[in-house]
Formats: structure tokens, sequence, C-alpha cells
């Protein structure tokens, strides 16, 4: 595609007039923030590129609020450091696609909330779903259209934010969006437990859970990806949990969550600094951003079902996985082929939940649904959405599914 | 009382058809779950909005999901209008019937089908109670964190279309971040399952667009929820303040400091006047404004978090400190603020105003409140969730004066209005229902109604599910013109509602 068709609006105004025009003329176009994403998802059928790369700039951050406004093509970069200043952060540590995809760019906000992107903490703090509060954005109509608000609490109307949220762009252009905040934690330590196979490891998380620790983050690293962390896991399987806050609580907590876990296998503490650098590696799947020819699976699982979808698995294809949210998120990466029956037969029969095929090349994407398909009441309410947010199709065709 | 909120015009027609209808209802479920007689219809005549009440066609009460899509599926047949009704304790009047309407109540659906603790999640028929959840699972260490105070009678089917909140969501959250997975019966009777014991949805969050739609995109008959580890023990204090300002500087400051207390909850002069004369709680009387903070942990966190907090409130010259020292002196701190609703109703009728403002907005709000009720010649007391700007001024009036009634709804017009206007907006876990219904285009252009409207029309093109809420009943769309969707076009032929109102 040549660079003269990729439109740059400077405004909300400028992104309405674009879309408005594309809508009249009935020419689809591809909806895009840094681009570090782009390889998620269909490749969708566009006649141009609408990039939001210039609206960029926080327009409202109050830190004593707890919430920051910024236009969609800001840098997630530039949100990061104007919070780290404030020692804050986004509490659901989105995952950076780069690594895993092998791309460059600037990943923006709106894609972080249109791709509804969350990391380890979702299982305490909440996807960015949750913590999205207001949305500014154009439809397919080219109308301005705003929901929710920079306040915490807000049932005014239907939540029309949680829509657009993970809605890959196909329902609306994000112009703005506004969210919420918190305070970085005083101090975080992991406690890792080696040497637990898989199903051990989803109890010993369970059970981790169910006290009153606060784990911030449950993830299990089996043998087989344990080496790519470097020396911090000493090369064994390592059942990690986070615990995060007050440096006097987070004392109680590891002494009480330490005592637990004993029981279990040999435990370690691993300080703020060594825990800083684990779970960011967990969260940009770090272990699978190495080959980047194989394909790589994201599937979400009740915990309990994590670990048997991989042993199922292991008896009819090779594969390598290892876990976060306490075992029930599962990612996977596939020997040669995706195998998207055989994955998404294991996941409905083990209770459900969906798989996401994160890595494929172009041709394969087409081909395969990266998205878990709907049974077909939902999917035909799917479309009926779409068709009144963008009755023309123009928004991101193809890029959730094929006819959508 | 001359009615300022109006209802749709009912359908005479279907009026006309009731023993016909009824007895269509009767061969779709047993008789024990079908109420037509009067006497017996009157206790669905309101929800907790009282000064609002429409008798209803009928009510039905099934005891399966496949009774309720046989019910859903006839109405939409028919084009007869469908309020779902939980206990009925909506504070917005999001629950009130109509004269052409079934009521569809899910009460008689209170079982807990499943807890699941390796998974942290209950499966439960809407019509449980919003505390049995938590009883339940009590005795095993586990709660459900959403925490409405009616919670001894509302249902989470109730909590699911409300998207209620509680004193405890500062830190957990609401209904929506709470909730796992639904299974709805559509308009058409169709049922369907979204969401379950995975995270999150690979399509449309649909789960997060029904949490809060208040009965009007279908009726949930299962949810799937998570359940949390109960915290060791929790330990509320009582700061009081002289002026209100210092108060809510204070909250700012809590929460900018990384202390995310589970509670805070604040108190001005009125409703402490009020509280303390009912419960006797050894309220301070010579404070301007109170602040219940309470904090979860074990003991040596629990210290190490209040000791940070009271020195917050030291530096805005709090005035006075109660820290408890046993469970019974932490309960009587609660006490007063837990009976707020029923002390104030002691004393004079009142109706709860629940906009929600930006917290730097808090004290200037609070000021700008008593301005608007001292113009109208009304008392207000203000009770409410301060960590997440929730307010709740309770404003106090006679009931049987008319006009007083009249400037009260209108005073909380007044406030509504500047919640928007100070950057907030109308609800924050109440509702719209009929109450703020008229007041939406304050805080929505007509474009951003007309999308929802249109989402919601996705879902029910014939408008039948509890239609006289929540949109203005002026200027509704029914489906878009020209889209593509086949059953926007089947829509047409029950005609999305245009505005006809009867007061
Ligand atoms: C004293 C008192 C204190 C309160 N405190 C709080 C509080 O702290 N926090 C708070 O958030 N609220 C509070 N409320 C408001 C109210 O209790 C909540 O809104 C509650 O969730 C309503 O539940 P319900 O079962 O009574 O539902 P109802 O009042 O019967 O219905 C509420 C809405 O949900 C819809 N609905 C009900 N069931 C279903 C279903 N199965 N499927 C689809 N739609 C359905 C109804 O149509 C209606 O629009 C309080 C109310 C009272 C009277």
């Amino acid at each position: 595609m040549s660079l003269s068709e990729i439109q740059h609006p400077e405004s909300e105004d400028d992104v309405a007039r674009i879309v408005s025009q594309a809508n009249a003329a009935g020419l689809p176009i591809e909806v895009r923030g840094g681009g570090t994403r782009a390889g998620l998802g269909r490749p969708s059928q566009a006649a141009s590129v609408l990039s939001l790369a210039r609206l960029t700039g926080i327009t409202n951050y109050d830190p004593s609020e707890l919430v920051m406004a910024a236009r969609a093509g800001t840098p997630l970069s530039e949100i990061e450091s104007a919070l780290a200043a404030n020692n804050q952060m986004l509490t659901f540590e989105p995952m950076d696609h780069r690594p895993l995809l092998g791309v460059d760019g600037e990943p923006t906000i709106g894609g972080v909330f249109a791709g509804n992107i969350s990391g380890p903490r979702r299982i305490q703090a909440g996807a960015a779903r949750d913590n999205l509060l207001g949305v500014r954005f154009v439809n397919g109509s080219g109308e301005i259209v705003k929901s929710g608000g920079r306040v915490m609490k807000n049932v005014t109307g239907l939540d029309l934010v949680k829509l657009l949220a993970g809605s890959w762009g196909t329902l609306g252009v994000l112009c703005e969006v506004i969210f919420k905040v918190l305070p970085r934690p005083e101090t975080a330590v992991t406690v890792a437990v080696s040497g637990l196979n898989d199903a051990e490891a989803a109890e010993a998380m369970a059970a981790a859970m169910a006290m009153s620790v606060e784990v911030s983050g449950a993830a299990h690293l089996p043998l087989s990806v344990a080496y790519r962390f470097g020396d911090t896991l000493k090369g064994e399987a390592a059942t990690v949990l986070r615990l995060e806050g007050l440096t006097p609580s987070v004392d109680v907590r590891t002494e009480r969550l330490v005592a637990e876990m004993r029981r279990r296998g040999e435990v370690s503490v691993l300080d703020a600094e060594v825990t800083r650098d684990l779970w960011r590696d967990i969260r940009d799947v770090k272990p699978f951003a190495v080959q980047r020819a194989k394909p790589v699976w994201r599937v979400s699982v009740a915990p309990s079902a994590g670990h048997q979808l991989v042993a199922a698995l292991r008896l009819k294809t090779g594969v390598d996985a290892f876990y976060d949210w306490q075992g029930g998120l599962v990612w996977l990466q596939m020997e040669a082929e995706p195998e998207a029956d055989l994955v998404r037969q294991y996941v409905k029969a083990l209770g459900g939940g969906h798989a996401t095929l994160v890595r494929a090349d172009a041709a394969t994407r087409a081909a395969v649904p990266v998205f878990e398909p709907q049974p077909q009441a939902l999917d035909a309410l799917a479309r009926r959405i779409k068709d009144q947010f963008d009755p023309g199709g123009i928004l991101n065709p193809g890029r959730m599914t094929a006819t959508m | 009382m001359p009615d300022l909120i109006a209802f749709l015009e009912p359908d005479l027609a279907v009026i006309g058809r009731r023993p016909a209808i009824i007895a269509d209802l009767a061969q779709l479920l047993p008789e024990s779950c079908l109420i037509t007689e009067e006497r017996e219809l009157v206790p669905f005549d309101t929800d907790a909005f009282v000064s609002y009440r429409r008798m209803p066609l009928a009510v039905v009460l099934p005891e399966t999901t496949a009774q309720v899509a046989a019910v859903l599926k006839y109405c939409n047949d028919n084009a007869i209008s469908v309020v779902p009704r939980g206990a009925g304790t909506s504070l917005s009047g999001g629950a009130i019937p109509q004269e052409d309407a079934i009521v569809i109540g899910v009460s008689k659906m209170n079982q807990i089908l499943e807890v699941d603790y390796a998974n942290r999640a209950a499966r439960v028929q809407a019509g449980v109670t919003n505390i049995s959840i938590s009883q339940a699972v009590d005795a095993d260490g586990f709660f459900y964190a959403p925490d409405p105070s009616s919670q001894l009678a509302c249902t989470i089917g109730g909590n699911i279309g409300m998207n209620s909140g509680g004193a405890h969501c500062l830190k957990y959250g609401v209904t929506t971040n709470n909730l796992m997975g639904v299974r709805m019966v559509m308009f058409d009777g169709s049922i369907v399952d979204i969401g379950g014991k995975a995270l999150d949805s690979s399509g449309y969050d649909l789960l997060g667009l029904i949490c809060g739609s208040e009965g009007q995109l279908g009726i949930v008959t299962e949810a799937t929820v998570r359940l949390l580890a109960k915290p060791e023990g929790a330990r509320p204090v009582l700061f009081g303040f002289e002026t209100s300002v210092a108060a809510g500087a204070c909250v700012t400051d809590i929460i900018g400091a990384g202390i995310i207390p589970v509670a805070i909850e604040f108190m001005d002069k009125p409703a402490i006047e009020i509280c303390e004369a009912f419960a006797h709680a050894g309220y301070p009387m010579d404070v301007e404004a109170l602040l219940i903070v309470e904090v979860e942990g074990s003991d040596a966190e629990m210290d190490a978090m209040l000791a940070r907090i009271i020195e917050i409130a030291r530096r805005h010259g709090v005035k006075t400190i109660r820290e408890s020292q046993s469970a019974t002196e932490a309960a009587l701190i609660w006490k007063g603020r837990k009976s707020a609703f029923g002390a104030t109703g002691r004393i004079a009728d009142y109706i709860c105003m629940d906009g929600t403002v930006p917290l730097g907005q808090l004290s200037y709000v609070l000021a700008k409140t008593s301005e608007i009720t001292d113009r109208y010649g009304l008392r207000v007391a203000n009770v409410f969730h301060a960590g997440d700007g929730n307010m709740h001024p309770l404003i106090l009036f006679d009931a049987n004066d008319p006009e007083e009634s009249l400037k009260a709804e209108m005073a909380g017009n007044d406030i509504l209005k500047l919640c928007v206007d100070a950057g907030g907006c109308l609800t924050g876990e109440h509702g719209v229902g009929i109450e703020k219904r008229d007041l939406m285009r304050h805080q929505y252009s007509d474009a951003d109604l007309a999308q929802q409207m249109r989402v919601r029309a996705a879902f029910d093109p014939k408008w039948i599910l509890n239609p006289s809420k929540v949109f203005p009943l002026e200027g509704r769309n029914g489906s878009q013109t020209g889209n593509q969707s086949a059953l926007a076009e089947e829509g047409k032929a029950g005609a999305a509602r245009t505005g006809k109102t009867a007061a």
C-alpha cells in the first residue's frame, strides 16, 4: 500500500470527516494506532489506512483523582512516563506485543483499549475494559459519540465503553479514552515454588488465590520455558506468585504465603527488582519471542482447565506452553501447524473459553478464524450490533471475523 | 401529587385483550406462577421509588429459564411490553410496571447452582439474594464482593440490571467487575450463554453491555460470579473534621497516597445528627463532617495502613479520631452509617440522589447542593461513598404536601445537573430508571443517545423490554434505516414506539 493512502487526522473532526467520506464512497478503511498489533487479527481488506499517530496528547490528568484522559494516538510510553513521574501506573499491565510478533513501532493508548490488552494483574485489578471509564469515538457513519465519563462509578445509560473495549476498531474509531490509574505499589515480591508439574502448579495457584494474601500475579513456568528467564528461575519449573503493596503488609503476607507453599515444594522469595523484570517477561510472553515462525495461541479457560488442555493437546501434537492468570491463561506455541480445530475442540470439551491465534502468518490468519468463532445466536447478535455502529461495514472489515 | 415523570401511554388494545392474554399465559406456566388478582398485584405496583405506581396487566414468577423463554417469546410475538423484576428495590423506578405490561419476576429462581472454589466462581440463579451468595461460601473463607446496602433483599438479577455497587466497591469494584457470565433469554425467547469461568471474551464484550442495562436487553436467569478470599480482618476508623472541605481533601490525599481502603464513607452534619439520634453510635456532635475509613487484612497490615491514614488526617486538622479496638466498637462505628436511610426515613420522607463527581469536585458540589436545597426551602443530609465520588444527598420532604414533594423532585433534578456540570454523571449505582430518564439529554448529546438506542434495538427490535425507562420518551429511534440486519427489518412490523406519553 502506498503512503498516499494513509490519512493522518489531527483532530476528532478530521476523523469524523474522513470516516463520513469513506462511508459515503463505500470505501473500507483500516484503523491503525501504532501498528504494533496490526498482525493480530484477520488481515483486513481496506482501501486506505486511517492512522491515529497524530491524534495525540494527554488531555486531562490530575494525579489526585486517579484518572487520566488522552487522545487515542498518544504513545503508551508517553502515558507511562507521565504516570511514573507521579508514581502511578496502569494497573492492568497491558502486554507489549512487539517482542512476540517481532515488530517495531509505538503502541498507542487507543490500541491498548481497542484490543482490551491486559497483563498478569488482570486477575486482581481487572482487564483494560474494567479500567476504561469513558470514550469518545467516531462511528462508521462519521458521527462523534461519547459514552461514560471521567468518574469511577457511572451507570448512566448503556455501557458502550465496554463494547468499544476489545472491538478492534470494528465499531468505531476511538478518538479519546479516559481511564483509571493507580498509585504504584510501594514494593513487590515474588514467591516462587520450584519443581511442580503443571497439575500440581494449578493446585498451588488455586490454594494461593484462596488465601487472603492478595496475590496480584499467579503464573506457572514449566521446565521447557524456565531457562528463557535467565538465571532467575535457575532452570527449574517455577510456580510464581506476586505480592504487592505497602512494605509492612507485603512482609506479613509473604510470610504466610511462604509457609503455605513450603508444603508443596522448595520456595524462594524474589526481590522487587527481579519481580519487576520477571512479570514484564511473563506479560510479554518472552519464552515464545524467539522462534517467530511458530504459531502462538492465547487461550482463556477456567483456571483448573488450563493444564488439562495442554496435557490433552500433547497427546496429539507438539506444543510448548506456559500459564498466567492462575492457570486460566494458556500461552501455547505450536510446533508446526496451528491445529485450530483441535485446540478449539478441547477448549469446548473442558468447559469453554476462547482461543485467539495471536501469531501466525497472514495466509494462515486469513484461512483460520483468529478469534474464537461464536455460537450462532451470539454471532447474529454481534452482527446486529456491528450494523448499528457501522452500517456501511467500512471499519476494519474482516478483522475480527471474515464476514464482519 | 402532580407527576413530573410520564410513562408511555398504555396500549389500550393490549389492555382490552387482558383476559385472553391471561388465558394464554396460563398455558405457558403453572398456575402457581401466575398472578392476576388485583389484590395480589398491588405488591408489584412500584419499587423503592415509591412516589410512582402503576398496576401491571399480570405478573409471572417463572421457575425455569424455559418458562421465562416461553413467556418472553409470547410477549414479543404479540407486542406486549415486559418489565423484568428482581426484588423491586430499585431506587430509580427501574422495576415499576406499566398498565399494559407483564411483569416477569425472577424471585422463584433462587438456587445457588454450583460453587467452584478452585476457579473462584459461583453459578447462581438470577433470583438469589445478593447476601445469600456470601453466606453460602462464608464458612469456606470466601465472599462475593459487591455489597449494596439492600443486600438482604436485592437479587443478583437486579444487581446486574443496575450494575450495583456497595460500600466496599472502592477496592473490589461494582457488579460489572465481578460478573463472569450470564444465561439470558433474548426478546424472541432464544437462550444465550455469555461468558463463564474463563476471563474476558473473544467477540464483543456483551457481558459488559448487559450489566447495567436495566432489563432492556433481555432477562437474565443465571449468573456466574467471582468469589474472593475473605480478608483476615477489617477495622474502621472514625474521623471528625471541622469542615467538609477538610474532610474532602483528606479523602483525596488518602487515595492519592496509594492507600486504597475498602471503604471511605462520608457524612455531613445533618446526617450525623439524624444517625446519632437514631443509633446512639457515639458520633462526635461538634464536627461538620465525618469520615469512616475501613481497612482490611491481618492486624499488622491494618496497623500499618491506619498509621498512614491517621497521619494524613492529622495533616488536614482532624478534630476527632476514634479507632475501634474490638468487634463491638467496630460495629458501633458502622451502626450509625448503616442506619442512615432508616433513620432518615423516621424523621421525614426523602429521595436519595446518586450522582457521581470527580473527587476534586466533592467540596464544591456539597456546597452547591445546600444552596440548591436552601433555595427550595428543603433540608438535605449527605451520606455517601466518598472514595469514588458517588454522592447520595438525601432530600427531606413531606410526602403529604404535594407542593413540597414537587419541590423535592425539582431540587433533585437540579442537583443531578450540577453533578453532570461538575464533570460527573447522573447516576453512579442506582440506575436511570424513570427517575433520571428525562435528564439524560443533560449528559448526552442526541448522537450519543441515538447510538445507545440503536444498540438497544439490536437486542429488542420492538422495544418491548422495560420500554418506559432510561431513554427520554421524545425522539426515540428504533432501528437505523438502511442497515443490513434482517432482524431490524422484522422489527419494523412492531414499529419502534414513538414518544407518545401519558402522565
Ligand atoms: C434501602 C436501600 C439501599 C440500597 N442501597 C444500595 C447500594 O448501596 N448500592 C446500590 O447500588 N444500590 C442500592 N440500592 C438500590 C437497589 O437495591 C439496587 O439497584 C438493586 O440491585 C436492585 O435489585 P432488585 O433485585 O431489587 O432489582 P429490581 O429493583 O427488581 O430491578 C432493578 C432493575 O433490574 C431489572 N432486572 C431485575 N431483574 C432482572 C433480570 N433477571 N434480568 C434482567 N433485568 C432485571 C429491572 O427491570 C430493573 O430495571 C438500595 C435500595 C434500597 C431500597
